[in-house]
């Protein structure tokens, strides 16, 4: 069973429609991805079904139903998202990030979470004083993803995280999102514009352009297509 | 010399409470840009309610915190029933909601209990208290160690406690508070209640002083936007710093620059807004807002 | 029928009603609808500050009371004819308000409101300290203006015309300054003053002139309303009345010329109407009133309308019948 299955999401802004139907699923154990050009509507995507969004179509996690729940609850189910543009705390410590991250969950344990967490991303743990506004872009990336973490989520949405960084930077924290994801048995939905290296991450891939879905794959057979390499991959 | 440490003092207990009021209208106004015109009336009403306790023969610390138990509630519903409907309205609506919510506090209140001034009794002695060669006031010590205390105790609220952590998120970013699980608006509600709860502090400290009567907290609120606007509000710890200076200012100004009388004391507290204002808007302790093109 | 004709319409059958008005009405209530007017000038000159531009003030009684007490002085000291204490008293005002406009182009906001809200609490102060001129305290006592030329109308009919001759002239002065360049430009400021700037726009000449304008307006109505009620006194100008106007914008709607007929009604009769309703607590009702109207209608009367009027001449577009969403 999919943990994740979304079947006819349609999202609008106002009066104008930018999902169009879209249906795609998210494996158990797996990490999935998104991909598409600025303005294809992947980040309404995961908005929609964070509830951010105000939507029609179905959405099923570890098969219930949870469209049109508010946003505050994913955490509690076990989804944990990392918005576009990091969403971090800038006036909180690391650390005050890092424990709002584990707020949404019930239970403790929160204290050997910081330290799973300070394992994976060790320059989080020098800077854990610090405030969030004053760490460089892939650190911040790095606590989102890291604040994400500490939900202890099934499901981990990751929106754009390799924007605006440098490629060895993104590459050191895909490779920690893949050691999460086999370690922690945490599956991952990971949109991205970057295709090149998304596509060297992830095990299934989809294509998306202006709000439907086109293409539909594992990421070997989409890094071999004709179309997306000429377009997305560039060569 | 010991009249001078007498004065600063009696202008630090005042101060405290105009610093309380102004950690009121900060923390409202930090969590959603609109500064809450009725807070002085909302502090007056419990006052009243506290009276209303004492009245009904309730030792005077029972009604105390009885009447702070209450006004934190009171805080947290009008939140929730009278801000929320217009919480992502434009911002001069919700100051319009608030200016209704004044009036309506104040002529329930002179409805309810009359315009007749009442008074309202301190829980200190009378009778001054000697440190050392000087006589301070009983009631100027004690209300200042209170509203210390409570301000104390917020401070380690927020800063100490994950519900007080999870508020400075809400008011800070609230998309991403929703994405880690905090329900936004309920912290609001509960920044309102600790809001109404300072203010209630603040108005049974000073009521034995002025006397309680609905228009008792009107000159308190300009002398709280005063020292709001000199601690910065974005600065909560500005705001009472900002209001203990206010305060001594204040009272060394009437008592050793004559002409000052009480008429002119009021002009006092707006010159200063004005020179604070422009010198330095963001104020001592504020940061000054930064945009982003 | 296009929108714009409708709107026409409905002014003409306005103004044509109110011209009847006089005959029909009580003195009494002549002299309400004739404050109704006073206000609405010095609303719209609110406005074009404040919803047009953005700069929120809490000050405008101070003009007000300039105004008025401008009349009062040259009427009671000078006996000049009262015709010319208005255009006399819109034009101090005008330089007053672009004096302080310059200062206040550094403050924004909540900072601009603190510091026209301290001018405002100073205001009767200031009129009381100056007793020689203002004739502190007590006021000034002034006579009601009898209309001239002869004209069989009596005294608070005369007003109301001259009155309403003068919101005419004001509306329509600010209808063409408002829908020009110089209008876009005040908005621009409003919407994105930095990227109004990148386009040369002049912010900050823009800003105080916008300032004195919109002071200009209140002086008139100011020197209007002295000449109505024939007495000027310190307590009449104290910071409820700013509130007062504030709340008038808000309730009629900001950005909207309408808006200030509207929100003039409204502070004119509802606090009668409070009255009528609980003589013993009537500012609670006012108070609900407030409240009320700002969840029905949060972008005021004028954006109500504007609404409603919307959808009902809004094109029929998808006929696939979607829902309007919203994002969060």
């Amino acid at each position: 069973m999919a943990l994740l299955e979304v079947q006819g999401l349609e999202a609008q802004y106002g009066w104008t429609k930018v999902l169009h139907g879209l249906a795609f699923t998210v494996e158990e154990g797996g990490i999935t991805t998104i991909l598409g050009a600025n303005g294809a509507g992947k980040t309404t995507a995961l908005r929609a079904v964070c509830g951010m969004v105000r939507t029609r179509g179905e959405v099923r996690f570890e098969g219930r139903s949870i469209a049109g729940r508010a946003t505050e609850d994913l955490v509690r189910l076990g989804i944990a998202h990392v918005p576009e543009g990091r969403g971090t705390f800038v006036n909180l410590t690391v650390e005050e990030n890092l424990r709002l991250g584990a707020y949404g969950r019930r239970g403790a344990g929160s204290g050997e979470d910081l330290g799973r967490v300070y394992q994976y991303f060790p320059v989080l743990a020098e800077r854990r004083r610090q405030l969030a506004g004053a760490l460089s872009g892939g650190e911040q990336q790095m606590l989102a993803v890291a604040r994400g973490l500490m939900a202890r989520p099934r499901l981990l949405l990751l929106d754009e995280p390799s924007l605006g960084l440098a490629p060895l930077v993104v590459r050191e924290i895909f490779r920690i999102v893949r050691t999460i994801n086999r370690e922690q048995r945490v599956s991952v939905l990971l949109v991205e514009q970057n295709a090149a290296i998304a596509l060297r991450l992830a095990d299934h891939a989809y294509l998306m352009e202006t709000g439907r879905m086109v293409m539909s794959g594992t990421a070997a057979d989409l890094r071999e297509h004709d179309t997306v390499r000429r377009v997305y991959l560039g060569y | 010399m010991d009249i001078l440490l007498q004065q600063i003092v009696s202008g630090l207990a005042t101060g405290g409470i105009y610093g309380s009021v102004a950690l009121a209208l900060v923390m409202i106004y930090q969590a959603t840009d609109v500064v809450n015109y009725a807070q002085g009336e909302m502090a007056m009403f419990s006052t009243y309610l506290a009276w209303t306790l004492l009245n009904a023969g309730l030792p005077y610390w029972v009604a105390f915190g009885a009447t702070l138990v209450i006004s934190f509630v009171g805080g947290l519903l009008i939140e929730r029933i009278v801000i929320r409907p217009v919480e992502g309205a434009p911002v001069l609506t919700i100051v319009i909601v608030c200016i209704g919510l004044l009036v309506i506090l104040n002529s329930i209140a002179g409805w309810i209990y009359s315009y007749i001034q009442k008074p309202f009794p301190s829980p200190f002695p009378s009778r001054p208290i000697q440190i050392g060669n000087i006589y301070f006031g009983a009631h100027d010590l004690g209300a200042l160690g209170v509203t210390l205390v409570v301000l104390a105790g917020l401070y380690v609220f927020f800063r100490f406690t994950t519900l007080g952590l999870a508020m400075r998120a809400a008011a800070q970013n609230p998309v991403s508070s929703r994405l880690c699980g905090i329900r936004v608006g309920w912290m609001l509600a509960i920044g309102w209640g600790l809001a109404a709860l300072v203010g209630a502090v603040a108005g049974m400290m000073v009521a034995p002083v002025v006397f309680l009567d609905p228009n008792m907290m009107a000159g308190i609120l300009i002398y709280a936007f005063a020292s709001a606007t000199l601690g910065g509000f974005t600065s909560p710890g500005g705001a009472v710093l900002g209001g203990l200076i206010v305060g001594v200012i204040e009272n060394l100004a009437g008592t050793y620059v004559h002409f000052i009388g009480t008429e002119l004391k009021l002009t006092v507290a707006l010159a200063l807004i004005l020179v604070v204002l422009l010198v330095r808007p963001s104020g001592l302790f504020g940061r000054a807002a930064i945009h982003r093109v | 029928m296009p929108l714009r004709t409708l709107r026409l319409g409905v002014t003409l059958l306005a103004v044509v009603v109110a011209l009847a008005l006089p005959f029909t009405l009580s003195n009494f209530r002549l002299f309400q609808f004739t404050q109704v007017f006073i206000y609405a000038i010095s609303l719209l000159g609110l406005n074009i500050l404040t919803g047009y531009n953005g700069q929120i003030s809490l000050g405008h009684g101070a003009f007000y009371a300039v105004g008025a007490y401008t009349t009062a002085i040259m009427l009671d000291k000078w006996n000049v004819p009262y015709g010319w204490t208005i255009p006399v008293a819109g034009l101090l005002c005008l330089v007053a308000g672009f004096l302080f406009g310059i200062p206040a182009l550094r403050l924004e906001g909540l900072y601009l409101a603190l510091a026209t809200f301290a001018l405002a609490l100073a205001v009767p102060q200031i009129l009381k300290y100056f007793e020689n001129w203002t004739g502190g305290s007590q006021g000034i006592v002034l006579s009601k203006p009898t209309a001239p030329w002869g004209l069989r109308v009596n005294p608070d009919q005369w007003l109301y015309f001259l009155t309403l001759a003068v919101l005419l002239l004001l509306f329509v002065l600010a209808t063409n300054l408002l829908a020009g360049r110089t209008g876009r430009a005040i908005v621009a400021i409003r919407d994105n003053p930095i990227a109004a700037q990148a386009m040369g726009v002049n912010t900050a000449l823009y800003k105080s002139l916008t300032f004195g304008v919109s002071a200009g307006y209140v002086g008139v109505a100011g020197a209007l309303s002295a000449l109505a009620v024939a007495y000027v006194a310190p307590d009449a100008f104290n910071v409820f009345l700013s509130i007062t106007f504030l709340t008038g914008i808000v309730i009629g709607g900001l950005a909207s010329i309408w808006g200030a007929i509207f929100g003039a009604l409204f502070i004119q009769f509802i606090p009668n109407w409070a009255q009528d309703i609980a003589k013993a607590a009537p500012w609670a009702i006012y108070g609900i009133f407030l409240i009320g109207f700002m969840y029905a209608m949060p972008r005021g009367i004028a954006g109500a309308i504007r609404l409603l009027t919307a959808r009902a001449w809004r094109p029929r577009a998808e006929p696939s019948g979607a829902a309007p969403g919203s994002p969060r």
